[in-house]
C-alpha cells in the first residue's frame, strides 16, 4: 500500500476501510542471513538500509517489546547537524541529508519540520565559541548564521531578552535543523523494511548469543533459537546486558535523561531554542505542547524516570528564558536510558567475534542519528568495512587513546559528558 | 534520592557527587598494560541491578562513600565509608 493524497481522499470517501497494517507480524524462521537485535529507530533503519542499499532481505529484527516502545519514543525529536569534530561532523551532516529526503524515500509522513535550531549565547566568550562552531558547520557544507541580538528578538519575541543576569547577546541559527515526529520515524522505517521482506519480530527477547570458536552462529530468544552468520546489536540503553551475553564488557555507563511536555498552548516558540546559561532546550510541538529537557541526572540508572533536583534545574532554566512558561502545566515527564561512553561519542564497529557487530553508545544524541546510524551499520554488516562517515567511531579507540571523539572537550572519562 | 551518610545521617542526594562505579580502590599498577588500564578506566559491568558506587559528600562532611544502589529502582543498600572498605580489604 502506498500513501498518496489521492489514496487519503478515496479512503475518506469510502469509510476508511481500505487501510492495511503497516507491517506483517511474522513468526521467526529458523535461520536468516542477518539478525538485528533491537527494533528501535537505529535497528529498524539498519534493517531498512540493509535491504535497500545492499539487497539483503532475508533478515530479521528482534524486538523484546513492541516497535517504537523504547528510546525512539522517549526523546525530544530534535534533528540537527552542528557538530565540529572531524568524524562526527561528516556523520551528522550525512544524517541530516538523509532526513531531508526521508519522507519521500519511505513514502511516510514523518512530520519532518526544518524549523531551525537557535543556540542562544549570553556573553562575549560564548559568542566567540558560537562563531567558531558556525564556521566549522559551514566548512562541513552545512548551514549556520550568527544572529545578533536584534534579530533574535524579532525571531523569538517571547523570550526574556533583558534578563539582568543572562541577557541574550545573539544566537547560532542552524536553519536546516528542526524536529521530526519520533514515532512516525520508527513506523516509517519499520514499514519500509517490512515491504522489502524484512521480518520484524516483536515480543522476542534475545536471551543468549551463540558463539563457537570466536564465530557467531545465531541467537537464543524467548521464541526459540535463530541462526545467522551475522548478528548486529543495536540496543542503546541496554547495550551492556546484550554485550555481556557475548562475553564483552563495553565502555558504557547507563544514565537517565529526562524530558517534559506542557499542556497545549498557542504558538509562542517557532524554532528549537537552547539556553546558553543552563541546561535547557525547548521546542513547541504541532499540538502546542512545549517540549523541553535538560541534562543527565548524573548517576547511573536504568529506571526510565529521574529525580526532582534535575527537574527543578530544568524548570528554573525554562522560567529564566521564557517566564510565561510558569503559567503552563507540565502534562508529562519521562526519562530515557542513555548509553554514555567516556568521550561522549558513539560506537559502530566490528568486534573480536567474527560476524558480531556493535552499534551503541549514542549518549544523549541518538535521535538525529537514526538514518545515518542505520545507513553506516548496514554498510558495515553487509561489506565488512566501515562506512566512510563512521570510520572514526571505533570500539578500540579507548584502549589506544587514538581518535577519541570528545566533542565537548571535557575529557574522556565516565561522568564528564 | 536520599543517601544515608555514616557520619551525617540521611541527607538529600544534592549534597553528594556521583563518582561512578566503586572501582577506584582497584587501581591497576603503573606497568599493568593498556588493556588493564582500559578496563579500569572505561569498561563497566553496568548491571541493571545492584551496583557498588562511589559517592563524595562534598556539600557535607567531605567523606568518600561506597554505596550499594539498585540502578533500576534507585533504592540504596548499605552505605559505608570508603576508608573502612579499603581497610577491610587490605
Amino acid at each position: 500500500m502506498r500513501f498518496s493524497a489521492l489514496k487519503i481522499l478515496k479512503e475518506g470517501l469510502t469509510g476508511n476501510k481500505g487501510w492495511t497494517p503497516h507491517w506483517r507480524d511474522p513468526a521467526p524462521k529458523p535461520e536468516y542471513d542477518a539478525i538485528i537485535i533491537g527494533g528501535g529507530g537505529h535497528g529498524l533503519s539498519t534493517a531498512y538500509y540493509l535491504a535497500k542499499n545492499h539487497g539483503m532481505t532475508n533478515i530479521a529484527v528482534l524486538e523484546k517489546g513492541y516497535i517504537g516502545g523504547g528510546n525512539v519514543g522517549r526523546n525530544t525529536t530534535i534533528v540537527r547537524a552542528n557538530y565540529g569534530l572531524e568524524g562526527n561532523s561528516q556523520f551528522y551532516s550525512h544524517s541530516l541529508k538523509l532526513w531531508e529526503g526521508l519522507e519521500q524515500d519511505l513514502n511516510y509522513n514523518a512530520m519532518m519540520s526544518q524549523r531551525g535550531v537557535i543556540n542562544l549565547f549570553h556573553s562575549d566568550g560564548q559568542r566567540d565559541a558560537a562563531a567558531k562552531r558556525a564556521n566549522m558547520m559551514i566548512s562541513q557544507g552545512d548551514d549556520a548564521i550568527l544572529l545578533d541580538k536584534t534579530t533574535v528578538r524579532e525571531l523569538l519575541p517571547n523570550l526574556n531578552h533583558d534578563n539582568i543576569r543572562f541577557p541574550i547577546y545573539g544566537g547560532l541559527y542552524h536553519k536546516r535543523g528542526g524536529t521530526a515526529r519520533h514515532d512516525a520515524v520508527a513506523w516509517g522505517f519499520a514499514r519500509g523494511a517490512d515491504q522489502r521482506g524484512v521480518d520484524l519480530i516483536q515480543n522476542c527477547e534475545v536471551t543468549g548469543i551463540d558463539i563457537v570458536d570466536g564465530v557467531v552462529q545465531g541467537v537464543q530468544t524467548t521464541r526459540g533459537a535463530i541462526k545467522a552468520k551475522k548478528v548486529g546489536m543495536v540496543v542503546a540503553g541496554r547495550s551492556s546486558q546484550v554485550a555481556a551475553m557475548a562475553g564483552m564488557r563495553l565502555p558504557i555507563e547507563s544514565h537517565v535523561l529526562q524530558a517534559f511536555v506542557t499542556e497545549g498552548l498557542k504558538p509562542c516558540i517557532d524554532h528549537v531554542v537552547t539556553f546558553g546559561m543552563g541546561h535547557m532546550y525547548m521546542s513547541q510541538s504541532d499540538k502546542g505542547g512545549l517540549v523541553f529537557g535538560g541534562d543527565l541526572d548524573f548517576y547511573a540508572s536504568y529506571a526510565q524516570r529521574g529525580n526532582l533536583p534535575t527537574k527543578e534545574h530544568v524548570m528554573e532554566a525554562a522560567m529564566c528564558l521564557l517566564p510565561q512558561i510558569g503559567k503552563a502545566r507540565v502534562l508529562r515527564s519521562w526519562g530515557g536510558i542513555m548509553d554514555m561512553t567516556p568521550d561522549g561519542s558513539f560506537i559502530i564497529d566490528k568486534t573480536h567475534i567474527e560476524g558480531f557487530f556493535v552499534n551503541a553508545g549514542w549518549c544523549y544524541g541518538g535521535f538525529k542519528a537514526v538514518p545515518a546510524s542505520g545507513y553506516c551499520m548496514a554498510h558495515l554488516m553487509a561489506t565488512g568495512q566501515p562506512h566512510e562517515v563512521a570510520m572514526k567511531h571505533r570500539l578500540d579507540r579507548f584502549v589506544t587513546g587514538r581518535g577519541l571523539m570528545d566533542e565537548e572537550h571535557s575529557g574522556s572519562q565516565h561522568n564528564l559528558h | 534520592m536520599r543517601i544515608a551518610c555514616p557520619i551525617c545521617g540521611e541527607r538529600d542526594s544534592r549534597e553528594f557527587s556521583y563518582k561512578g562505579h566503586a572501582l577506584a580502590l582497584e587501581r591497576p599498577t603503573e606497568d599493568a598494560g593498556a588493556l588493564a588500564w582500559d578496563d579500569y578506566l572505561h569498561n563497566r559491568d553496568n548491571v541493571a541491578g545492584v551496583s557498588e558506587e562511589l559517592w563524595f559528600h562534598d556539600m557535607g562532611c567531605g567523606s568518600w562513600l561506597v554505596a550499594e544502589r539498585n540502578m533500576v529502582t534507585h533504592a540504596f543498600g548499605a552505605v559505608r565509608l570508603a576508608e573502612d572498605v579499603k581497610e577491610a580489604s587490605a
